[in-house]
């Protein structure tokens, strides 16, 4: 997030785009909802699933899923053909306004109604309430980076901002929701293929120099591959080893036969989890790890917000901290160094990370710090780009439409969505193994319009089976109207029945992203027994 | 800014502020109990009584906005009868089993008690007996211990934004219910708990931590599941989580958790959590010890990397884990490994 979750309420307006945030950051959803009900706030939703959030929005606009360039691109269209820019911003701070332009004249209002299904005059309205508001936030979560173009999706939304003026104030700005506690802590420590800690690219020779000399090495400087790429690694015996630390992506990765596959085919598997996962059921060696109440150190959340964990409990049985653990297999792989407790590593990170560079332990009692923190007396940046941008200009970036590659047909008659629900959580290790929120919700299910519903003679609770060009699960149909006609929503928390059997491993050619959100199905009638 | 006095006190408070805030802001207490500071005041309980000394009224402090000039005292003999009075006034409808109340040492209004030196009912008592409802695994209601203050009314409208509960019934009779008086279960209510780690008696109670006891400290540290990163108070006893609360202060979330970082944290303790290293012998995984395991690991990477090279091994990180365990897992395949095939599920 460019900003925090303390000034969503200094919001005039907040667009809110494919994130169910009532059930996937709940807390988050709770400080929109306060600040619509003090009616200074306006919400603006632009999702194609009736969401909890729906009733306190001044507009909701719903797309066709996969849409979403050509309504963001409509959007700045309307906002140009308005005069409702902010010039000034675009003059003194942005680069590349003009080729942005020019192409926009092409999403007509009729275009874009065509292709998203949007009103052309609700697109009007929708591009008023954001572009004539004095601070507008965009928020949105993998409702717009899992597909096919997620990057494009964010792009163009950077784009609307840029054009609106709407970055480095409070109320404003562009604000991923991050699924996992600690996605953003994993990137910015460099648990990615391609960049060293603090996103500092492998193959920069600046950057990759500066990490050779500080671990003592010579580093490898062409990228790794990304998870995607590992799998199929793994698949064509590429790799040949694999160490997974508590990650389960026998439930959460798309196409999960092939993940299976893949996980079968190398030779030797390591994974170091809390539980005997899917995944870990088919390891080689599987080792007991901690939980977070069970050792220190710090997550960072969708705000950059350093925080504590801290030590309540100590781990069952035999079960080590996932750092013990990783310092005795370094010593066996001939590490020099000393093993280091947490506050130490930190020390580490911040040598070598910059915007980390003022994060110690011990300056995070009082809520934590926001990176960038630069130095030990800084007090951490709850906004950014606030007066100029960290590489002097933003860009504008051009982006085009391009139809969903695997689009409802004859034979796949549905478009199917995936996510997650209120009481569950990603693959369910943790919160399926909570006695509490298993007894409240212990099966999946999949959402379908009462129209569709009553076409395919399906009835409340009735079992269905869904089936891709990848693979079929059995589940029970919830019918609600909230489910737009001709799509299905389907969660991915059950492993007997995760959404993922049927999913896209296609790839975002730029961020890896696999398509979760877009994919074309068939549903029918189950009979239980059969 | 204006300028009150408290307790002969010259005090200067923000114009918006109430008499409460005032007097918390240099470090006095008035007694409340329908008062939180995460929902706006109703002044129904009238227990934070305040003498102005001018008129020699009595004002409740938390819901009276200071006022140039005014002049109050917090203790005086008529606040604190008047207290005494309200306090029985209560009691007269309230049950005094304390003893086997799951909320006892917790409950605001039994504290008020001892403090007003309060023993025994002074009026008679009239029995409001409803039955406990608890079709949810999460938390029950027992509303013949409900003293109507409607804080979980006020909260979950105003700052849970779901408006589970409105009054029923007027009067002393008054209680919260659901629309149509449904279970919880099936009411529009997301289980957040806001309501109940707020409710000032035992008329809200969680389930999970019934029958286990006072904790013997709390540990402030930060939710495992989304990215919000609620700061939650983990509640131990004997080694073991009981319960968890909000209210942290400087943190995201003030009062507030969802149901997952409130009553989902019970997987640590599940059966099935690993406690030993497991090897694969002969197609299944057995236990062994850390030696044998670590040692396994360490050679079979070593010679895949010896035959096939470092770029045959790739390590998957976790976005559950810490900032320092994903740090040094991508330096030990970085530095000791020699290959970048680091990745994690950032993307799903
Ligand atoms: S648990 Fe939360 S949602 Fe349910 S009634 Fe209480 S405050 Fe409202
Ligand atoms: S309590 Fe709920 S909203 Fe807060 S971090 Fe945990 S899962 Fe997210």
């Amino acid at each position: 997030m460019t900003n925090s979750i303390a000034d969503i309420g200094e919001a005039d307006v907040i667009m809110l785009t494919g994130s169910n945030t009532t059930e996937n950051h709940p807390v988050i959803a709770e400080r929109i909802k306060q600040a619509a009900l003090s009616g200074r706030t306006k919400l603006l939703i632009i999702d194609p699933r009736e969401l909890g959030l729906s009733r306190f929005a001044t507009m909701h606009l719903k797309p066709r899923p996969g849409t979403d360039v050509a309504w963001i691109n409509g959007m700045a269209a309307v906002v140009l053909n308005e005069g409702l820019q902010d010039g000034e911003f675009i003059a003194e701070r942005c680069e590349g306004f003009q080729e942005f332009e020019q192409p926009l004249s092409e999403y007509t209002l009729e275009k874009v109604e065509a292709i998203t299904g949007i009103a052309a005059s609700d697109l009007v309205e929708a591009a008023r309430l954001y572009g004539k508001a004095e601070r507008a936030s965009i928020f949105y979560a993998m409702g717009i980076t899992q597909h096919v173009n997620g990057t494009g999706n964010v792009k163009a939304l950077a784009n609307l901002a840029l054009l609106c003026g709407n970055l480095g104030k409070a109320g404003a700005g562009i604000n991923p929701l991050r699924g996992q506690n600690n996605v953003q802590g994993a990137c910015d420590v460099g648990a990615l293929p391609d960049f060293f800690p603090g996103y500092q690219r492998v193959d920069d020779p600046d950057a990759n120099k500066k990490f050779s000399e500080a671990w003592g090495v010579t580093l490898p400087s062409q990228p790794g591959l990304s998870l995607m790429e590992i799998m199929e690694g793994a698949r064509e015996g590429e790799i040949r080893a694999l160490y997974i630390m508590g990650e389960n992506p026998m439930v959460t990765d798309p196409d999960v036969r092939h993940v299976g596959e893949a996980l079968t085919s190398v030779d030797f598997l390591v994974v170091q989890d809390i539980f005997l996962t899917e995944t870990a059921a088919l390891a080689d060696v599987v080792l007991p790890g901690a939980c977070f109440a069970e050792k220190e150190g710090t997550f960072t959340n969708t705000e950059r917000r350093v925080q504590r964990v801290r030590k309540a409990v100590e781990p069952p049985g035999e079960a080590r901290e996932d750092h013990i653990i990783l310092a005795a297999l370094a010593e066996r792989l001939g590490s020099p160094g000393p093993s280091l407790k947490p506050d130490e590593i930190m020390e580490e990170i911040a040598s070598l990370v910059p915007s980390y560079a003022g994060i110690r332990h011990n300056r995070l009692n009082k809520g934590g710090l926001q990176w960038p923190c630069p130095d030990i007396d800084h007090p951490g940046t709850p906004i950014l780009h606030v007066g100029r941008f960290s590489k002097g200009k933003a860009s504008f970036n051009p982006v085009d439409y391009l139809p969903s590659i695997e689009p409802p047909d004859e034979e796949y008659p549905f478009v199917l969505t995936t996510g997650r629900i209120l009481y569950h959580y990603h693959s369910g290790s943790m919160s399926r193994r909570s006695h509490n929120l298993e007894e409240k919700v212990s099966a999946g299910r999949v959402d379908i319009n009462p129209e569709d519903a009553r076409r395919l003679g399906l009835r409340e609770g009735d079992g269905v089976r869904l089936a891709s060009r990848r693979g079929d699960l059995i589940s029970h149909a919830h019918i609600s109207s909230r489910q737009p006609p001709g799509s299905i929503f389907a969660t991915f928390h059950f492993s007997e029945e995760t959404a993922n059997l049927l999913t896209n491993p296609a790839l975002d050619p730029v961020s890896k992203i696999p398509d979760l959100k877009v994919c074309a199905i068939k549903v029918e009638r189950w009979e239980r027994g059969e | 800014m204006v300028g009150i006095t408290v307790n002969g006190r010259k005090v200067e408070a923000p114009d918006n502020w109430t008499f409460l805030s005032a007097v918390e802001s240099i470090g006095l207490r008035v007694p409340t109990l329908c008062h939180h500071p995460c929902v706006a005041d109703s002044g129904t309980c009238g227990i934070c009584l305040v003498e102005e000394e001018v008129t020699g009224r009595l004002i409740t402090a938390c819901n009276t906005p200071v006022e140039e000039g005014k002049s109050i005292f917090l203790d005086t003999e008529r606040v604190l009868e008047a207290r005494a009075l309200l306090l029985q006034l209560i009691f007269s409808s309230h049950p005094v089993h304390c003893e086997v109340c799951e909320s006892n040492n917790s409950c605001k209004l039994r504290k008020l008690a001892i403090e007003a030196g309060i023993t025994g009912r002074e009026f008679p008592y009239r029995q409001d007996y409803r039955p406990v409802v608890d079709a949810n695994p999460f938390y029950l209601r027992d509303l013949s211990k409900c003293i109507s203050c409607g804080l979980c009314v006020r909260a979950c409208q105003q700052v849970q934004g779901v408006g589970t509960y409105e009054f029923q019934q007027h009067g002393s009779a008054a209680r919260p219910a659901t629309v149509i008086d449904s279970d919880l279960d099936s009411s529009v209510c997301e289980f957040c708990g806001l309501c109940v780690s707020i409710c000032p008696v035992g008329a809200l109670i969680e389930k999970p931590s019934l029958h286990q006891g006072i904790e013997e400290k709390t540990v402030v540290t930060t939710c495992p599941y989304c990215g919000v990163g609620c700061s939650i108070g983990l509640h131990i006893r004997e080694n073991r989580i009981i319960g968890a609360g909000a209210g942290v202060p400087d943190s995201v979330n003030n009062y507030s958790l969802c149901v997952k970082g409130r009553f989902g944290l019970d997987f640590v303790d599940h059966p099935d959590r690993l406690k030993k290293p497991l090897v694969r012998r002969g197609g299944e995984l057995v236990e062994a010890t850390w030696d044998e395991a670590m040692t396994e690991v360490a050679e079979r990477l070593k010679a895949v990397r010896d035959e096939s090279g470092p770029d045959s091994i790739a390590f998957l990180s976790s976005a559950k884990a810490t900032n320092e365990e994903n740090y040094i897992l991508q330096k030990l395949a970085r530095v000791l490994i020699g290959t970048n095939n680091v990745d994690h599920c950032a993307r799903l």
